[in-house]
């Protein structure tokens, strides 16, 4: 039995404890914000925060996360998460839309730790997020555009 | 039907050859609530005709008939809709549309799909009208009502208003009344000049649901007693199974059953993880008798053998062979392979099938072709087609994959639900590792140029040879393999074009701009060296070549000016440009580039110029351009599919497929060009000019042609 506490609620999966994370997430708690996209951790759709790292679950056993925080799309708060989301609607950066969520989860974790982000900052936080429809453009914007709103 | 003739149709409908715009009446299955996904808002939504829906909340909902994955027809399509009804965008919602192959066709093919480009350019008018019928009902509704002349009501942002009673409403009120009248016949559409939504950057209708978490697709769907099925699929082409043990795979906890399908081995299981890990469990094995197994390199020695061959004509005009016997003639060859590229979606393939207390069946996917995917469920399932219904869903992308005529994957998933029963809701998915492998491909091609140049230094003659797979099973000319070749826009005297069709079992389809791929690299990398032979500059030279006022001629003029292309670059680079049109749409790119660290090109900023025609939201065409370049950037830097001795397929997911990542992103500029033509589409032209604008850069940097694809193979190799 592993216990954690997901998007704030206690949790816990007495499942195959080699399931990684991700299924659990979408199989079993039903939150089906954090995607599947390569199963390898080459991807990044699948990010999460896990005790306030970002994460990629679809390589994390269940087993591993015993007594830890996870954090998805659909639980993130603070002013980070409200600068980043409010900057990705302004700049209508999502384009099928379904890397979103881990690109939202690895840009969060970057402004959390990285208030202002240079470009190369930028570049080594969102490296592991792939997108297919390539808005690479928008997301480097809508990073810098959400770090000037926090300013002051 | 046949793809021929749906392409044909396309080609027809471009040209601006009889298009019937009709706005149907609602069809009845409009009030059947589809079952198992999480139904929209409280408002009871009254239908006005096919395409609008009223809420009683003053909403409007727009049924796209074309799938969002991303190239914007929610939002585009509503604008036509709401310009026309004079709605306020706030109150403007989209939902995908039933299946419905006539009430629902794309009006450039004459069945439901989306496809080519297509999605503004064929709904333009009809969307208009749409919105202008409910308008009018609207109107003759409040007429009633309020006892005044249809005449004197006024509509703006979302408001009904007449002045001389001082009476004001919003639609909801009306939504019931108007749904019962009569439906106008041939509805007042506006003058453009008097547009105001079309033409701006409305803010797109499904962003906020892409930036919470909260948009569905089709992976999403997880409905009570769900059962999730994976296939084993052969690592070569053409193979089918020989044998298989599952004993150890049915001991996996969770895998409920395994099955042979004529795709492979089925594991059906209560979660994902336990379909993957009884995947894994199996023990199967491929006889390879009608299996591929030649590798791409043996592929390419046999492709060039055809060059010397005759082929199939695509375009002869004056006299290549003679003009080619010219005294004094300076003559260019270049040989270009380009390798077979996954389209890799980020969402791989997948469909859910839910079975309702009456046995019909409810199918959920991203539906490019649903009337297709009905057809071959239907008769897998052996039900009425009535009683499947393909419910389309936001898709994770597509580029090319989920447009598949006779729907190969929905057979495959349909067998998955088939050979188990039925009863339980399934889920059928493919793995990145299925995606990779599984074939549809853009095919491999072998291009073969020559050029002649007089003692004057003009470009008299162009001879090009194109060999590869026929994308539509053509034994004749297949325009898709010499779209953008056979109509080369340059004025050269003496043009000859010619194809060869190599049949493999290898299954090709169309890749973001289908034939675009690979002739617009072709001939943009060639006319540049014809041209750097005779000392002309790139810009100047095609100007030369094209007729001033052509479309052509704009795009690539803008492009130059937005990257002072007279101007010297920072040291250390380089600037290409390509200019090419595809699917009536118009775009010049200029890329500047260096040698980076690895030595592989790094290219550091794309300036980009469209003529789409009318501009119905040019944030969405701006954003299209960025993704079509950061998509055909990353193929023709990073991407192949290979086969390997033996023909296994080599590559398997995202460490050996290579997708552009953030920090190889170029930064782009985008300009459109003002225009009053009909609008054409951006989601497919913004990838062919990338490639050899690139490719240009890179010679002038090298002074090495780029003669094989990916560059990265030319560096490592």
């Amino acid at each position: 039995m592993v216990t954690f506490t997901l998007n704030g609620k206690e949790r816990s999966f007495d499942g195959d404890p080699d399931t990684p994370l991700l299924w659990v997430i979408r199989d079993f708690e039903k939150l089906t914000g954090t995607k599947y996209g390569c199963g390898v951790a080459q991807c990044g759709a699948c990010t999460v925060h896990l005790d306030g790292m970002p994460r990629r679950s679809c390589i994390t056993p269940i087993a591993t996360i015993d007594g830890s925080d996870v954090v998805t799309i659909e639980g993130i708060s603070g002013k980070e998460a409200q600068a980043v989301q409010t900057a990705w609607t302004g700049l209508d950066v999502p384009q099928c839309g379904y890397c979103q969520s881990g690109q939202i989860m690895s840009a969060v974790a970057l402004l959390q730790m990285v208030p202002k982000p240079t470009d190369d900052e930028i570049d080594g936080a969102m490296t592991g997020n792939l997108c297919r429809c390539a808005t690479y453009h928008r997301i480097r914007a809508a990073i810098h555009n959400a770090a000037n709103s926090m300013e002051g | 039907m046949t793809i021929h003739d749906i392409t044909t149709s396309r080609r027809g409908f471009l040209a601006g050859a009889g298009l019937v715009i009709g706005v149907a009446i609602a069809p009845k299955f409009l009030s059947a609530a589809p079952t198992g996904v999480p139904a929209g808002g409280a408002a009871e939504l009254k239908p006005m005709n096919a395409f609008v829906k009223i809420g009683t909340d003053d909403t409007v909902t727009v049924l796209s008939k074309h799938i969002e994955f991303g190239q914007g027809p929610f939002t585009g399509l509503a604008t036509l809709v709401a310009e026309e009804l004079d709605a306020d965008w706030s109150q403007m919602r989209a939902v995908h549309s039933p299946t419905d192959n006539k009430i629902y066709a794309n009006l450039a093919f004459g069945l439901q799909g989306t496809g080519g480009s297509s999605s503004i350019a064929n709904a333009y008018e009809q969307m208009r009208k749409a919105g202008a019928t409910a308008r009018a009902m609207l109107i003759a509704a409040a007429a009633e009502e309020w006892s005044v002349p249809a005449a004197e009501i006024t509509v703006e942002k979302g408001r009904l208003k007449h002045a001389g009673s001082s009476r004001e409403s919003g639609f909801g009120a009306f939504a019931d009344k108007a749904a019962t009248q009569t439906v106008p016949q041939d509805p007042k559409l506006k003058d453009p000049k008097d547009f105001v939504l079309i033409g701006t950057d409305l803010p797109k209708l499904d962003t906020v649901g892409k930036t919470n978490g909260t948009a569905i697709f089709t992976l999403d769907i997880t409905p009570e007693g769900l059962l999730t099925a994976i296939v084993a699929h052969p690592k070569h082409f053409g193979a089918t199974v020989k044998s298989f043990d599952d004993s150890e795979a049915r001991k996996v906890r969770g895998v409920v059953d395994v099955k042979q399908i004529p795709q492979g081995i089925a594991v059906y299981a209560d979660n994902t993880f336990s379909a993957l890990k009884g995947r894994d469990a199996l023990k199967v094995e491929w006889d390879l008798a009608k299996a591929e197994t030649r590798s791409s390199a043996e592929l390419a020695a046999e492709y060039v053998r055809h060059f010397n061959e005759p082929g199939l004509e695509a375009a002869n005009t004056g006299n290549v062979d003679e003009a080619f016997r010219q005294d004094g003639l300076q003559t260019v060859e270049a040989e270009i392979v380009f390798p077979f590229l996954a389209h890799a979606p980020m969402e791989p393939l997948d469909a859910v099938f839910i079975k309702a207390t009456d046995g019909s069946v409810d199918i959920y996917n991203g539906a490019q072709f649903p009337g297709f995917d009905q057809q071959v469920a239907a008769e897998i399932l052996k039900l009425d087609e009535a009683k499947v219904r393909v419910n389309t869903q936001l898709a994770g992308g597509s580029f090319g994959r989920k447009a598949q005529f006779g729907s190969p994957y929905m057979q495959e998933a349909a067998m998955v639900y088939a050979a188990v029963g039925g009863d339980r809701p399934l889920k059928h998915m493919w793995t990145r590792e299925d995606d990779i492998q599984g074939g549809f491909y853009r095919p491999m091609y072998a291009h073969k140029m020559r050029g002649a140049i007089d003692a004057e230094g003009r470009i008299t003659a162009w001879e090009q040879v194109i060999v590869g797979q026929s994308i539509m099973a053509k034994a004749d000319l297949d325009s898709t393999s010499v779209e953008g070749a056979s109509n080369l826009p340059y004025r050269i005297p003496n043009l000859k074009v010619t194809s060869h069709n190599v049949t493999l079992p290898i299954p090709p389809l169309w890749w973001r701009s289908v034939g675009h791929t690979h002739t617009g690299f072709a001939v943009e990398t060639f006319v540049d060296e014809l041209l750097a032979r005779v000392g002309r500059d790139p810009v100047e030279g095609r100007l030369a070549l094209l007729d001033k006022e052509s479309r052509h001629a704009g795009v690539l003029r803008k492009a130059a000016e937005m990257a002072d292309w007279g101007s010297t670059p920072p040291e250390g680079r380089a600037r290409g440009v390509a200019v090419v049109e595809s699917f009536g749409s118009f775009v010049a790119q200029v890329a500047e580039v260096s040698v980076g660290a690895d030595g592989a090109p790094r290219v550091h900023k794309v300036w980009c110029a469209v003529d789409c025609g009318v501009a119905v939201n040019p944030n969405i065409i701006k954003a299209q351009m960025e993704g079509g370049i950061g998509y055909g950037l990353g193929a023709v830097l990073f991407d192949a599919i290979t086969l390997g001795k033996g023909g296994r397929i080599m590559q398997s997911n995202f460490h050996d497929y290579r997708s552009i990542r953030i920090n190889e992103m170029p930064d782009v500029a985008v300009e459109i060009i003002k225009s009053v033509e009909s609008p054409t589409g951006v989601g497919e032209p913004g990838v062919p000019p990338v490639g050899p604008a690139v490719a240009n850069a890179w010679r002038k940097l090298t002074n090495a042609p780029v003669r094989q694809l990916p560059i990265v193979s030319l560096i490592s190799a």
